[in-house]
C-alpha cells in the first residue's frame, strides 16, 4: 500500500532502533506513556516493544476510548437498546463486548435487542432514513478523533428535519485526564508520545502545558511502527540534551493550530459537562460533551428514560495506579483472581490491548524473552 | 525521575503468574446464561461451549473418538480387515447466499469434503437436508441445488440423500443447508490433532482471508467495493498430493475456517503443547484484502477462508510438500509461513513484517473493528 509501506520498512526500523539503544542512557529506566490506544494497537501489532532496549519501557495511557467508558454509561445504553419503543440501537464494533454491571451489548443483542455495529455514524443516519417508523440511537464515543464526525451528522440530522435519530454522546476530551495523570504526587512517567490523531483536530497547542507546568517532553506522533520509534528517540533525545518540549513527529498531517473546521462544528453541536467518570480514573471535571442545547432534540439521554445510576469501580481496583506506572499489574489486588480478561473489573483489563490483559495472557513469555 | 533500574523479580509476581496459569488449565466451563453470536464464531467462546458442555456430554457415548477435535470423526468398519472411515457433518448459514465466487449450495459441499479431507479420508458421499423459509423463490432454491449438484461432481462426491423442511416466515433466513459427509481414511494419511512435533514446518495452500474478505464486502456494511472472489473450492486434491510428496511426515492438516488461520494455530498449538512462530512476511495474502483489512482494522489471519489448509509438515519434506502444493490448481500461492518449536508451549508468536514479536492469541469472539 503505497504511504502506508513505507512507514513500516523493517530496515529502517532496525536502524532506528539502534538510535534509540545509542540515545538511551545505560543504568537510567525510562518509562513512556504512549496516550492513544492507537498507539498501543501499532506496538502491540507490530511488535515495537520488542525492539526497544529493556530499559525503555512503554506504560498504555488513557487513551482508548473503549476501556474508559465506566460502566454506569454501558448500562445506560443497554437501557436504552432495551427500551419498550425498540429503537435501532448503533454503535462502533469493539463497544459491543465492553461489560456494563451485569450484561454487554452483545447480551442484549442476544436478549432481543435490535443492536448493530456501524463504521461511521453517517452509517446510522442512513438507518434511520430507511427505517422512518423506527427511533435510531447512535451510542457515540471517543475523544476529539471521533467527535467532529458526530458532530457532522447531527448537524446533517438537524438539516434534514430527521426526527427518529439521537445520540448518547459519551465523547471525552484528552487533555483533563492527562491532566489529572499529572497532578498526581506519585507519578512516575518521563515522557508522553502524543496522540496524533487527536492532534490532527484539536493542534499541536493544547499539549503545550505538559512541558511547560510538569516538566515532560511530548513528541505527538505518527501511528506506523516508524512513526513510533522515530517518537520515541525523539523524546529520549529530548532528555539527554535536557530539552523539554512538545515536538511534532507526524508533521505529515498534523497542523500546528488543528482543524479549524472541526473544531467549530463541534463548538456548534456539544457543549462541555461540568464532570463525567472515567473507569479508573473516577470523576474529573470539564472532561467530556453532551449534546449542546441547540441540539437537545437529539440527544438521547434526554429521550429515554436510562437508569442513570453511578456503578463505582470496585475499591480494590488500581487501574489508576496502573496507568500512573506506579505499580505493575500484578501489585494490584484483585489482578488475576477477580479480575480476569473473562471478567473484568478495571480498565486495563477491559481491552486486549490494556496493560493488565496483555500482562495477564503474556507475562510469562515477556518474563522469558526479558530473560534471553 | 524513575533512575533505578526495574526492580527484580519477586516471589509475589511469580505466585501471581502461577495462579493465573492454574486457572487457564482448568478445562473450560460454560457459564454464559445465553447464547450470544461469539459462541459460534470459532475463538475462545466457541471453545467453551465445545469443551465445557459438549465433549462432557458426548463423550459418555464411546470410547474417545470425540475428545480428539478433529474436523471428522474417524470409524473403524467391518472390523479385522475392515476400512477406516471419515464421518463428519456441517451446516451453513451464510448471508448472502450469493456471494462473489460461490454461493451457499457450492460452500456446502466444499466445506464438507475439506473437513473429510482433513482427517486424511478422500471424500465419497454427502447427504444434504434443507430448511427453507415460506416465501423462499424457486429461482433462488434451484440455483442453490445446481450449485451443489456442480459442486458435488467437482469434488468426486455423490450425493447420496436428504432431507427437506420449511419453516414459517422469519423462522430462518432463505435457507440453511445441513451436511453429513463420509469418506475413507487414505493408507497413505498419518494425521493426528497432537501429532504435531518441534521442527515441523508450517504450510498455507494459499493467500489468506479471501473468502470472509468476499462476504464481508458482499454484506454491502462498509460502503467499499473491491474485486474480490472467495476461495471455496475441494481441498481433497491438495491433500492428496500432499499425501503423496510427503507421506507420514505429513502430521496434522486443518482447514482454516472460521476464525481463520489465527484461530487454527491457536487450537494446535494448545492440542499438541508446542509453540507455533509465524514469519508474517512470508504469509501470503493478496493486496486487496490487505487493504481492506487495513481500512477496516481487522487481521487477516483471523478472517475466514473456505478453500485454504494449514499443513505441518516434518522439515525435511517441507520443500517437497510446498511443491506438490503449488503444482496443485487452486494452491499455487502455497507458502511455507512458519515453524514449530518447544517453547512456550500452547502459544503462538509471531515474528511481525516490521522485525519485532508479538503473540498471536485466540479471539473471544468476532474480529471487531476498532474504532481507534
Amino acid at each position: 500500500m503505497k504511504y502506508v509501506d513505507e512507514y513500516r520498512d523493517a530496515e529502517l526500523g532496525r536502524a532506528l532502533a539502534g538510535q534509540i539503544l545509542a540515545e538511551a542512557e545505560p543504568g537510567r529506566h525510562y518509562k513512556l506513556m504512549e496516550v492513544c490506544g492507537g498507539h498501543t494497537h501499532s506496538i502491540y501489532k507490530y511488535g515495537i516493544d520488542d525492539l526497544l532496549p529493556s530499559n525503555v519501557e512503554l506504560v498504555h495511557g488513557p487513551g482508548c476510548p473503549v476501556c474508559v467508558i465506566p460502566m454506569g454509561r454501558v448500562d445506560d445504553g443497554i437501557a436504552v437498546a432495551h427500551s419498550p419503543t425498540h429503537p435501532i440501537f448503533t454503535c462502533f464494533g469493539d463497544m459491543l463486548r465492553v461489560p456494563g454491571s451485569e450484561q454487554t451489548l452483545l447480551d442484549a443483542k442476544a436478549e432481543g435487542a435490535d443492536v448493530r455495529m456501524v463504521y461511521s455514524p453517517l452509517d446510522a443516519l442512513r438507518i434511520a432514513r430507511e427505517n422512518p417508523d423506527r427511533e435510531v440511537v447512535f451510542f457515540a464515543i471517543g475523544f476529539e478523533t471521533t467527535a467532529p464526525s458526530t458532530a457532522l451528522t447531527l448537524k446533517r440530522a438537524k438539516a434534514e428535519g430527521q426526527t427518529n435519530f439521537s445520540c448518547v454522546c459519551n465523547h471525552v476530551t484528552i487533555v483533563p485526564p492527562l491532566r489529572a495523570l499529572l497532578e498526581s504526587p506519585d507519578l512516575r512517567l518521563d515522557g508522553f508520545i502524543g496522540p496524533g490523531h487527536v492532534c490532527t483536530v484539536v493542534g499541536a497547542r493544547p499539549f503545550d502545558f505538559i512541558p511547560a507546568e510538569y516538566g515532560r517532553p511530548v513528541v505527538i506522533s505518527g501511528f506506523e511502527p516508524l512513526d513510533i520509534l522515530q517518537s520515541i528517540l525523539m523524546i529520549l533525545r529530548q532528555l539527554r540534551e535536557g530539552r523539554c518540549e512538545v515536538e511534532n513527529e507526524y508533521k505529515r498531517v498534523v497542523p500546528q493550530d488543528g482543524n479549524l473546521r472541526a473544531l467549530e462544528v463541534m463548538s456548534e453541536v456539544f457543549a462541555l459537562r461540568p464532570h463525567f467518570e472515567w473507569r479508573g480514573l473516577g470523576f474529573i471535571s470539564q472532561s467530556a460533551l453532551r449534546l449542546s442545547d441547540a441540539y437537545a432534540d437529539f440527544d438521547a439521554e434526554r429521550r429515554f428514560a436510562t437508569p442513570n445510576v453511578r456503578v463505582a469501580d470496585p475499591k480494590a481496583c488500581q487501574c489508576g495506579e496502573v496507568l500512573k506506572g506506579v505499580i505493575k499489574p500484578w501489585e494490584c489486588k484483585v489482578f488475576g483472581t477477580a479480575c480476569t480478561p473473562e471478567h473484568a473489573i478495571g480498565t486495563c483489563m477491559v481491552s486486549p490491548e490494556g496493560a493488565c490483559a496483555a500482562y495477564y495472557n503474556f507475562g510469562r513469555y515477556q518474563r522469558q524473552r526479558e530473560a534471553v | 525521575m524513575s533512575e533505578a533500574p526495574a526492580p527484580p523479580r519477586t516471589s509475589r509476581e511469580e505466585r501471581v503468574l502461577e495462579i493465573i496459569e492454574t486457572a487457564r488449565a482448568k478445562r473450560a466451563r460454560f457459564r454464559d446464561a445465553r447464547i450470544t453470536l461469539a459462541h459460534g464464531a470459532g475463538g475462545k467462546a466457541t471453545q467453551t461451549l465445545i469443551e465445557g458442555l459438549l465433549v462432557p456430554a458426548f463423550a459418555t457415548t464411546g470410547d474417545g473418538v470425540l475428545a480428539q477435535l478433529a474436523d471428522a470423526g474417524a470409524i473403524r468398519a467391518g472390523g479385522e480387515g475392515g476400512i477406516n472411515l471419515a464421518m463428519t457433518s456441517d451446516s451453513f448459514v451464510v448471508k448472502p447466499l450469493l456471494f462473489p465466487g460461490g454461493s451457499i449450495g457450492e460452500l456446502a459441499v466444499n466445506g464438507t469434503v475439506n473437513d473429510l479431507a482433513m482427517s486424511g479420508a478422500r471424500p465419497q458421499a454427502l447427504t444434504v437436508s434443507m430448511i427453507l423459509e415460506e416465501g423462499l423463490e424457486s429461482g433462488v432454491l434451484k440455483r442453490e441445488v445446481e450449485a451443489i449438484a456442480r459442486a458435488a461432481i467437482a469434488a468426486g462426491v455423490e450425493i447420496v440423500g436428504g432431507d427437506t423442511k420449511v419453516v414459517e416466515r422469519g423462522a430462518a433466513d432463505q435457507m440453511y443447508l445441513c451436511t453429513t459427509g463420509i469418506g475413507v481414511v487414505d493408507p497413505r494419511a498419518r494425521l493426528s490433532t497432537d501429532g504435531i512435533r518441534p521442527g515441523d514446518r508450517v504450510l498455507v495452500s494459499g493467500p489468506i482471508g479471501e473468502h470472509g474478505t468476499a462476504i464481508m464486502l458482499a454484506r454491502n456494511q462498509f460502503d467499499l467495493d473491491a474485486e474480490i472472489d472467495s476461495d471455496t473450492q475441494s481441498l481433497w486434491p491438495a491433500v492428496d498430493a500432499l499425501l503423496d510428496a510427503t507421506g507420514e511426515s505429513l502430521h496434522c492438516l486443518r482447514d482454516a475456517t472460521r476464525g481463520g488461520v489465527a484461530s487454527v494455530l491457536n487450537e494446535l498449538a494448545r492440542a499438541s503443547g508446542v509453540s507455533i512462530v509465524v514469519d508474517e512476511a512470508n504469509v501470503p495474502v493478496s493486496p486487496i484484502v490487505a487493504a481492506a483489512a487495513e481500512l477496516l482494522g481487522i487481521d487477516p489471519m483471523y478472517v475466514a477462508n473456505e478453500g485454504r489448509l494449514v499443513a505441518f509438515v516434518a522439515p525435511e519434506h517441507a520443500p517437497a510438500a510446498l511443491r506438490a502444493l503449488q503444482r496443485t490448481p487452486g494452491s499455487e500461492q502455497a507458502a511455507e509461513i512458519g515453524a514449530v518449536r518447544a517453547d512456550p508451549p500452547g502459544m503462538v508468536m509471531v515474528a511481525t513484517a516490521f522485525g519485532g514479536r508479538r503473540v498471536m492469541d485466540q479471539l473471544v469472539g468476532d474480529p471487531l473493528p476498532r474504532i481507534c
